[in-house]
């Protein structure tokens, strides 16, 4: 291969990455991915699809123990083996992984083994090969998981793990600490609580799913604590002694302190960008003072010009889908198309918990704050019929509206589905239809679903099955 | 295919046009929003602007013909395009702008980074987001008129931030202001209909003062003497007085609706102004909102296009109370035809040097005849009587205005 030019060069082939490469190359630009891993990164390999193999796993094993018998199913002792469940994750894993270098050559996308370092404007060096972009650079390094060095939470693949260890365990851990309760805490948490660790999870800030509406993370605290998870929120880890085989966690809580023992702790508060050792200094590319890239967000170019930055590397939210949206965005950039710019405020959050937490838009506290006048609708589960039907009534939807035009400018839902329901608010929100284009779409009934078009209607003062 | 060019209706109660001049020759290439005539409609000379690209294939009409709203007057399309037969004269609805097709393809073609505005030929046609009209509705703002940033040109929410500045068709306009509507009482019905059937559609009768302009004056003298630049008339004095002076007598600020009466709380004042071949009332809009230098500038510039014919509808349409000044032809004093649905008038004379009896001595003063025309469906003689007292109280003492 040695020295090879290309339009467009994608350092990272993962979810912002591969697909700018694939609609790079829809657009008549001859393109590459430098990946020194799987292609489809953290979220394909070590994130979002394997985490979701193992809660579907999880799941079934709660709904087996906790329905069979009054669904009619004779079941012996349910048991759940981690390790099995994980080699299923894995197979998941790879196959999407495979279906990514399968679209890479279906797109005739040159995917480049090695680690790419920028080392000019215009070059990407791969251990001893140089190559040329015509075009632009686009850097797509993604992120990794991070302890706590300071307080002696240093990930070292035994005692102190992160999600990367956690998904390759072959046994659930007796006891479980984790620390950091967003969206991959509480996740994990539910998957190890199922296949029978103790878990007690620990959040530095005032409730679990802090970046929520306060009433969802108040459902799955409360559904968390019924199911023998500890929870404890508004708690500082101060100390941390590890051991060989456990660990011991010293908390914090209004001066008064608590020593948590485990034998492993799972680090799951925040994740660190990929951003040393990829020739950012020497080309010049600048970063935030968060330590972010510096992009212009109508075109994502860095501060160099012609090299262009995506994904997590790019700024929060650090999440796959608004990764992906950055690559489409950015391959049409380059092209020359003036894209319509990404839409950041209608970004959806989803925790895939059971019950999932989905949401789009602002929090009841961040309208608020924010001064919008607004009027809340909700609506819970246990009053649909189709929840009842399954037996899904924990949760609810909340849309939190304009008060004068009645535009969305919040939706939140807790629901065993909520992370499919929510494409009908994050539809509505994107395209600006009030509450009322909301319930004017006609709900198939019985579907959880009507419960949305019920909350809209609550918003307005006149929901009707409740 | 060929598009049809059409006579849109250019102000809101435009019937037909007089196509005045063609600005483009049968085979000229032509794109989205040129102009591609002058119009003259019952107000003012407007330009019809291209609704399609292409070449102008046909001008159906000539020069100095008139003909009615929705007519086919040309017709856009590809060169060497022949247009549908019979297409020449038959009276079509307009039809809306069509984007050009835009081929993804190669990166060497890129895509107009600025959206175009959407097609102003009705509301309903142009793409905007519920929310967005909700917004438009309520403001009154044409949507038409608004670069859409939303895909394919559709505007949202964020492209009606500031748009208040340029509202468009005359009722949109004053849609936007607050009003409240009041049931007619079966006195108001009584007095309405005895009135009408004794004295014609608009039963009106007349309230005429006398205003001491002397302090007036001097106020005038002494801010022309402090600032060049903010030239000023006294008319533009009785305009910023007879707002404040509406404010607080809001049944005068209002319209008759046959079937109740719409009080304003927004007060835009319609100024009469002469123009060849008739007379136009360019709108001083919330007119109790701006300084004297604001009104002063705005009728000076608004006088001065309504001359040239030069007027957007929105501008002369929708005034809540108008006042009409013939003091410089040296009239002392006259009545005013009300023009409705507002409910007076303000007829304004001249100023006067006269002599009068102030605090038992003889006086020479600068004095003022002033008649206000009155709707007696909606103003009663008190009620008129009242906001002129505090309209002669303003003019007497018009650091009342700034209290």
């Amino acid at each position: 291969m040695a020295n090879q030019t290309f339009d467009v060069i994608i350092i990272g082939g993962g979810p912002a990455g591969y697909p700018a490469a694939i609609r790079a190359s829809q657009l008549g630009l001859s393109a590459a991915v430098v990946e020194r891993d799987k292609l489809g990164g953290v979220c394909v390999n070590i994130g979002c699809i394997p985490t979701k193999a193992l809660l579907h796993s999880a799941a079934l094993l709660n709904s087996i123990r906790k329905d069979a018998k009054e669904n009619g199913i004779t079941t012996g002792d349910v048991s759940g083996d981690y390790g099995v469940a994980m080699k299923r994750s894995r197979k998941v894993a790879d196959q999407n992984s495979k279906g990514a270098e399968f679209l890479m050559k279906k797109n005739k996308v040159t995917v480049i083994k090695g680690t790419g370092v920028l080392a000019s404007a215009t070059t990407v060096k791969v251990g001893d090969d140089v190559l040329t972009a015509k075009k632009a650079i686009v850097l797509a390094t993604g992120s990794r998981t991070k302890g706590i060095p300071p307080i002696g939470l240093d990930i070292d693949g035994k005692v102190v793990i992160s999600s990367d260890e956690a998904l390759f365990l072959e046994a659930a851990p007796k006891r479980l600490a984790i620390v950091g309760a967003g969206a991959v805490g509480c996740e994990f948490a539910d998957i190890f609580n199922s296949f029978g660790s103790e878990v007690t999870l620990i959040e530095a800030l005032p409730r679990i799913l802090p970046v929520e509406d306060a009433e969802c993370s108040d459902v799955i605290a409360k559904s968390y604590k019924k199911r023998g998870i500890a929870v404890h929120a508004g708690v500082k880890v101060v100390k941390a002694d590890v051991k060989s085989d456990s660990v011991s966690l010293t908390i914090e809580t209004g001066g008064k302190t608590e020593t948590i023992t485990a034998d492993k702790v799972l680090m799951a508060a925040g994740r660190a960008v990929n951003t040393e050792k990829i020739g950012l200094d020497a080309v010049g590319v600048k970063l935030t003072d968060r330590g972010f890239i510096a992009v212009d967000p109508a075109t994502l170019q860095t501060s160099v010009k012609g090299v262009y930055a995506i994904g997590d590397v790019a700024g929060p939210p650090m999440l796959a889908h608004k990764g992906t949206r950055e690559g489409i965005h950015v391959a049409e950039v380059i092209a020359g198309h003036h894209p319509k710019a990404i839409d950041y405020s209608n970004v959806p959050s989803v925790t895939y918990c059971h019950p999932e937490v989905a949401s789009v838009g602002l929090t009841e506290e961040q309208a608020k704050e924010q001064g919008i006048e607004i009027k809340v609708g909700r609506f819970p589960f246990s009053a649909n019929g189709r929840a009842r039907a399954s037996n899904e009534t924990d949760g609810f939807v909340k849309i939190i509206r304009g008060a004068k035009y009645g535009e969305i400018v919040g939706a939140h839902i807790v629901s065993g589905h909520a992370s499919e329901m929510i494409h009908e608010l994050i539809l509505a929100r994107t395209n600006e239809y009030t509450v009322e284009e909301v319930d004017l779409a006609i709900h198939a009934h019985p579907t959880l679903s009507e419960a949305i078009a019920e909350a809209a209607l609550d918003s307005l003062g006149r929901a009707v099955h409740i | 295919m060929a598009t049809k060019v059409v006579m849109e209706a250019l102000s809101p109660t435009m019937e037909e046009g007089r196509l005045v001049e063609w600005k483009k020759a049968e085979g000229d290439a032509v794109a989205t929003g040129d102009v591609l005539a002058e119009v003259e409609t019952d107000k003012a000379v407007m330009e019809l602007v291209a609704r399609a690209d292409g070449v102008l294939l046909k001008r159906v009409v000539a020069d100095g013909d008139t003909v009615p709203v929705a007519q086919v007057v040309g017709w856009i399309g590809a060169e060497g395009e022949t247009i549908p037969e019979g297409g020449g004269t038959a009276p079509a609805a307009a039809p809306p702008a069509k984007e050009k097709d835009k081929a993804e393809a190669a990166p060497s073609a890129p895509e107009p980074a600025a959206p175009a505005p959407a097609p102003a030929a009705g509301n309903d046609r142009v793409k905007a987001s519920p929310v967005a009209r909700k917004i438009a509705a309520e403001r009154g703002l044409d949507l038409g008129s608004i670069a859409g940033s939303g895909p394919d040109g559709r505007v949202i929410m964020r492209d009606l931030e500031g748009a208040t500045a340029k509202p468009a068709a005359a009722a949109a306009t004053i849609g936007a202001s607050v009003f409240t509507d009041l049931p007619l009482s079966q006195m108001r019905k009584t007095i309405a209909k005895r009135l009408v059937q004794s004295i014609g559609p608009i039963p009106t009768f007349y309230l005429t003062v006398e205003v001491d302009m002397e302090r007036a004056h001097e106020a005038r003298e002494a801010l022309l003497a402090r600032d060049d630049k903010g030239k000023f008339s006294f008319n533009d004095l009785i305009i910023r007085a007879s707002a404040e002076a509406l404010t607080r007598h809001p049944f005068v600020n209002a319209w008759w609706m046959d079937d109740k009466i719409r009080q304003w709380q927004d007060v835009h004042v319609g100024v009469a102004v002469a123009v060849d071949e008739g007379l136009i009332t360019p709108i001083i809009r919330h007119a109790d909102r701006k300084t004297l230098r604001e009104i002063a500038g705005e009728v000076r510039e608004l006088a001065g296009r309504a001359r040239a014919k030069k007027l957007a509808p929105e501008e002369y349409t929708g005034a809540t109370f108008t006042v009409s000044n013939l003091g410089m032809f040296g009239i002392d004093d006259f009545t005013a035809i009300i023009n409705p649905p507002e409910v007076a008038i303000l007829a304004v004379g001249r100023i006067e040097q006269k002599p009068v009896v102030a605090n038992g001595e003889l006086e020479i003063r600068r004095r003022m005849r002033m008649t206000l025309s009155c709707d007696h469906r909606v103003v009663d003689g008190a009620t008129g009587a009242q906001f002129l007292k505090t309209l002669v109280e303003m003019l007497e003492n018009p650091l009342a205005l700034v209290w």
